[in-house]
């Protein structure tokens, strides 16, 4: 799916991603952790072509991102911003249409498309609401049935960004919004890419884990051996405590 | 859904009945019966009704052109605003905001005070290529190799205007008498003088940026997410922008050349539409071009009737409806912001 290659990024001739080579597979949910200003929100941009690569390439499907027609890149990779400031009052439906921009269907099909991704999100009855007016967490998960619709004619598996999707929500939505992301790896072979700082949300979601310091992955891999006293300590300053939790596959970190 | 069935229908007939207005409004009393099928005459080239022919010449030459350009002017003003808003995401830009009315404006002086006596359509013919350049200026400045910033586009805007109204100023203070009234009357705007000509080029230019606008609707509301946002769906950000503000700069440059400078109705009548129907770009921008034809047209109707036999110019009618309807919105504002 989308390979990264030697990339480094600088702002404002500050080094913030140094020499990154990752591969993100389809079927897969990536998550990348790391602290505060460690550069995993640039390194998505850099997937999206918000910030230009200062060294090495990134490709999707054997082809490097910048030979993509926009409108066909937007069928296949979709970001979900960290925060959306839509000020216009639009209706709930309005701002998930949206979503329809790149893609070609009647008014009709586009309206039954909009239908179906908002009752994915449990938005059915919010549905002729001024966004505005919405909670936090509602707006992110209509700014998620937004992105959703995007994605709806990809004739490959499509890319998922979501850059600290679950920073609004409650708990419960927190683990809805997860499941969700889950389920469109493994059952609808989309490729995701999560922002997470939650270690225990991430080695429980996550298929591969990715761990950023400094613009530089210090590791990589499931989270048995990535998520290690040593590295969380050596990473984040910070010393867990681990608890072996019954029915639980992975070790609880507080 | 909402039933918006009656929309259509009542706006058309209220564009009707404002047309009609219109024409039999002026100092000379031509009864409706007798407009309504002079009005015919003229659209036919048949001798259909029975109208007197210096009452036909009144209706061919003066107030039919003037109420055409009353609404396509107002038309033009309004979705330029709409769009301007749209591209700023802030539903208080005025169309005026890249610089073109102030560019036109200081184009107008220069050829009013400077080469007196050289014609109208010079002025008008200054007024629009200096709107064009100025507009072209500001989007140099706020333009760089990483795309256009909004807010720098904003903050040229505001400085290059500031530096036409010193250039006014000077040439305010070395005009004759004559030349300053000329100067003030052009920039309170007026439809009194027009012309054939000028509502050929003005209904040209509205149908250009009418069929491009809407081409551009979904766009426009995809920008309204933010410019990432926008290109994340596969709008062409950077493009698209300057295709609309050259199509405003367009627009309200021959708007400008036509009728001098008449404020308000860019920014209020977006706004009154999307109070009554929302920000969908794809419904906002014809609605709003109906309602502007209307309420230009009905501010000139009030600017030939509330003086009258003499005649007030219709941008301080528009300015004296739309300032406190601005200071209405601006509050508000407030009240949500805080
Ligand atoms: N436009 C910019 N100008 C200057 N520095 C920037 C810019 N964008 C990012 N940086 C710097 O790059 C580094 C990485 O930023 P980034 O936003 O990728 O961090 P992050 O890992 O997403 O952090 P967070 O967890 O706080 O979201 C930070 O040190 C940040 O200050
Ligand atoms: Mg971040």
């Amino acid at each position: 799916m989308i390979d990264i290659k030697h990339v480094s990024v600088r702002i404002n001739h500050k080094p913030v991603l140094t020499n990154i080579n990752l591969h993100i597979p389809s079927g897969k949910v990536t998550a990348l952790l790391g602290p505060n200003g460690a550069g995993k929100s640039t390194l998505l941009k850099s997937l999206s072509q918000e910030v230009q690569l200062d060294a090495g390439k990134i490709t999707l499907n054997d082809r490097p991102l910048q030979d993509f027609d926009r409108l066909e890149l937007a069928k296949h990779l979709a970001v979900l911003p960290q925060h959306a400031s839509l000020t216009f009052p639009f209706a709930v439906h309005e701002v998930v249409a949206m979503g329809l921009y790149p893609l070609t269907l009647s008014s009709k099909q586009g309206m039954e498309l909009v239908d179906e991704q908002l009752s994915r999100l449990a938005l059915t009855s919010l549905k002729y609401r001024s966004y505005p007016t919405l909670s936090g967490g509602e707006k992110q998960r209509v700014q998620l049935a937004r992105v959703l619709t995007q994605l709806q004619q990809a004739q490959r598996p499509p890319v998922l960004l979501l850059d600290e999707p679950t920073s609004a929500l409650d708990l419960a939505q927190q683990h809805r919004v997860l499941s969700l992301a889950k389920e469109l790896a493994h059952q609808h072979n989309y490729a995701v890419v999560v922002v997470l700082h939650d270690l225990n949300q991430a080695s429980r979601y996550g298929d591969n884990l990715v761990i950023l310091e400094r613009g530089q992955i210090v590791s990589q891999g499931p989270a048995r051996t990535t998520l290690t006293p040593q590295t969380i300590k050596q990473v984040w300053q910070y010393e867990p405590q681990i608890v072996n939790a019954p029915g639980c596959e992975t070790p609880l970190l507080f | 859904m909402e039933n918006r069935a009656w929309l259509w229908p009542s706006i058309l007939t209220f564009l009707v009945i404002t047309c009609l207005l219109s024409i039999v409004t002026g100092p000379l009393q031509i009864a409706p019966l007798t407009s309504f099928n002079a009005v015919l005459n003229w659209a036919t080239h048949l001798e259909l009704g029975a109208v007197a022919p210096h009452e036909q010449l009144v209706i061919n030459n003066v107030r039919l052109p003037r109420t055409l350009l009353a609404m396509t002017v107002g038309a033009t003003l309004a979705q330029c605003g709409a769009v301007m808003q749209g591209l700023f995401r802030n539903p208080l830009a005025d169309p005026g905001i890249i610089g073109v009315s102030s560019g036109a404006a200081l184009g107008a002086a220069i050829c009013i005070v400077l080469f007196p006596g050289s014609g109208e359509y010079s002025v008008a013919f200054g007024a629009f290529i200096a709107g064009l350049i100025t507009t072209l200026v500001v989007y140099r400045l706020a333009s760089s190799s990483s795309g256009t910033s909004v807010v720098l586009l904003l903050l040229s805007g505001v400085a290059i205007a500031a530096l036409a109204g010193a250039g006014i100023g000077l040439l305010t203070y070395l005009a004759d008498d004559m030349a300053l009234r000329d100067l003030t009357l052009w920039q309170m705007g007026s439809i009194a003088g027009a012309q054939w000509q000028y509502v050929t080029l003005s209904l040209l230019a509205l149908l250009l940026i009418s069929w491009q606008f809407y081409r551009s609707s979904k766009a426009l509301n995809a920008l309204l997410l933010g410019e990432a946002e926008a290109r994340h769906l596969g709008v062409e950000v950077d493009k698209l922008k300057f295709k609309l503000i050259f199509l405003c700069a367009v627009g309200v440059g021959i708007s400008v050349a036509a009728t001098g400078i008449i404020g308000f109705i860019g920014l209020v009548v977006p706004h009154i539409v999307r109070m009554i129907i929302g920000p969908d770009h794809k419904r906002l921008l014809p609605i709003s071009a109906v309602l502007g034809a209307i309420i230009l047209a009905l501010a000139d109707v009030g600017a030939r009737s509330l003086v009258a036999p003499s005649e007030l110019p219709v941008g301080l009618v528009t300015a004296m409806l739309g300032a406190p309807f601005f200071i209405f919105m601006l509050l508000k504002q407030k009240n949500r912001l805080i």
